[in-house]
């Protein structure tokens, strides 16, 4: 059984949201990091590594989701996108204020390479049927955001079950 | 250079513990964390924000430099011919400034697949004090010899 609107259904499944990331892939980025977390791996460090294991210089996979954090500030942007935009547009459709992100996976493809142009797009997998945990009353959802190169080559997908719910004791559709 | 295998799929079986990684958390790791994965969010570089928005003590370590900090312990571990295929967390709390992070891993799978990759299962886990903080499983690709190269598969050859 479903008890969810037709306009929520319609978009279980659908490609949304398609966005180029703000810059192009890029070293310094790869030094930041590594040099945060005290990353040695010398295939980030030693290009003579690089171009015997990986062809050349690559990032660090877990860094997906870096290249498509926007920029805290640009010229004439009025309105940041937001990474995850469907969670929060389920959030608002639903009349749920609160959210967590209770589990994210991803799943790594072909590297991502300094220079490279990468694409993200937002799918909506699945929103369970209303449930009540020690949180409060809600629903889980799964969104996928799949990452493609200049190659139209798949570099990646991140998954997220999100949690949408109601404080326990609070109206439906009360403002974030 | 130091491209030779420092672990291959046949030295390696389920149980195996990686030797734990301590690390004591300043709010400069916080910081350098948060900038160099592009995450603005005043609850990791403003005290007074986390604080007195939050409700925690101090700025914490946000999840994709957490990301970062499993795949170096990971590949620390397997040396860089180790090729991360798919990685799940979860997180139960927050870490923050004048914490010991500790991480440590234990084998949980070790299997070739039909195209011949191999393949090992790692849970990690990160926490403070003995409280877990995040959970995080792992699966890589190791080179199943000492001329295997998972870095060269690609297509119906990479089954993350």
């Amino acid at each position: 059984m479903t008890d969810l609107s037709a306009d929520i259904e319609a978009l279980i499944g659908v490609e949304q949201y398609e966005e180029a990331g703000e810059f192009p892939v890029e070293r310094g980025y790869v030094w930041s990091t590594c040099s945060a977390v005290e990353n040695g791996n010398p295939l980030f460090w030693d290009d003579d590594v690089a171009d015997a294991l990986t062809g050349g210089p690559i990032a660090p996979p877990t860094m997906l989701s870096v290249w498509f954090r926007p920029h805290h500030w640009a010229p004439g942007r009025d309105r940041v996108a937001l990474p995850l935009q469907i969670h929060f547009d389920l959030k608002e459709a639903l009349g749920l204020p609160e959210a967590v992100m209770t589990e994210n996976t991803i799943v790594f493809h072909d590297p991502v390479r300094p220079g490279d142009l990468l694409t993200t797009r937002q799918i909506l997998r699945s929103v369970s049927p209303e449930k009540t945990t020690k949180l409060g009353t809600g629903r889980f959802w799964v969104i996928e955001v799949e990452y493609t190169n200049q190659a139209g080559a798949l570099v990646g997908v991140e998954s997220y079950t999100g949690f949408g719910y109601r404080r326990a004791g609070s109206e439906a559709g009360v403002a974030p | 250079m130091t491209t030779a295998p420092r672990l291959t799929l046949p030295a390696v079986t389920v149980g195996d513990r990686l030797p734990d990684l301590p690390y004591d958390v300043t709010a400069t790791t916080v910081v350098l964390g948060a900038l160099a994965s592009r995450d603005w969010r005043p609850m990791h570089h403003d005290k007074d924000f986390a604080v007195d928005r939050n409700g925690v003590r101090d700025i914490f370590l946000n999840t994709p430099n957490q990301a970062a900090w499993f795949e170096r312990y990971l590949t620390d571990w397997t040396g860089p011919r180790g090729r991360l295929g798919r990685m799940t967390f979860r997180m139960k709390g927050s870490v923050f400034p004048g914490d010991t992070m500790v991480f440590t891993g234990t084998v949980d799978e070790v299997v070739s697949d039909d195209t011949g990759c191999g393949w090992i299962g790692v849970d990690v886990t990160l926490s403070v004090g003995g409280d877990l903080k995040t959970s995080c499983h792992a699966r890589l690709a190791l080179p199943t010899t000492d001329d295997d190269n998972p870095w060269s598969r690609s297509g119906d050859r990479w089954t993350p």
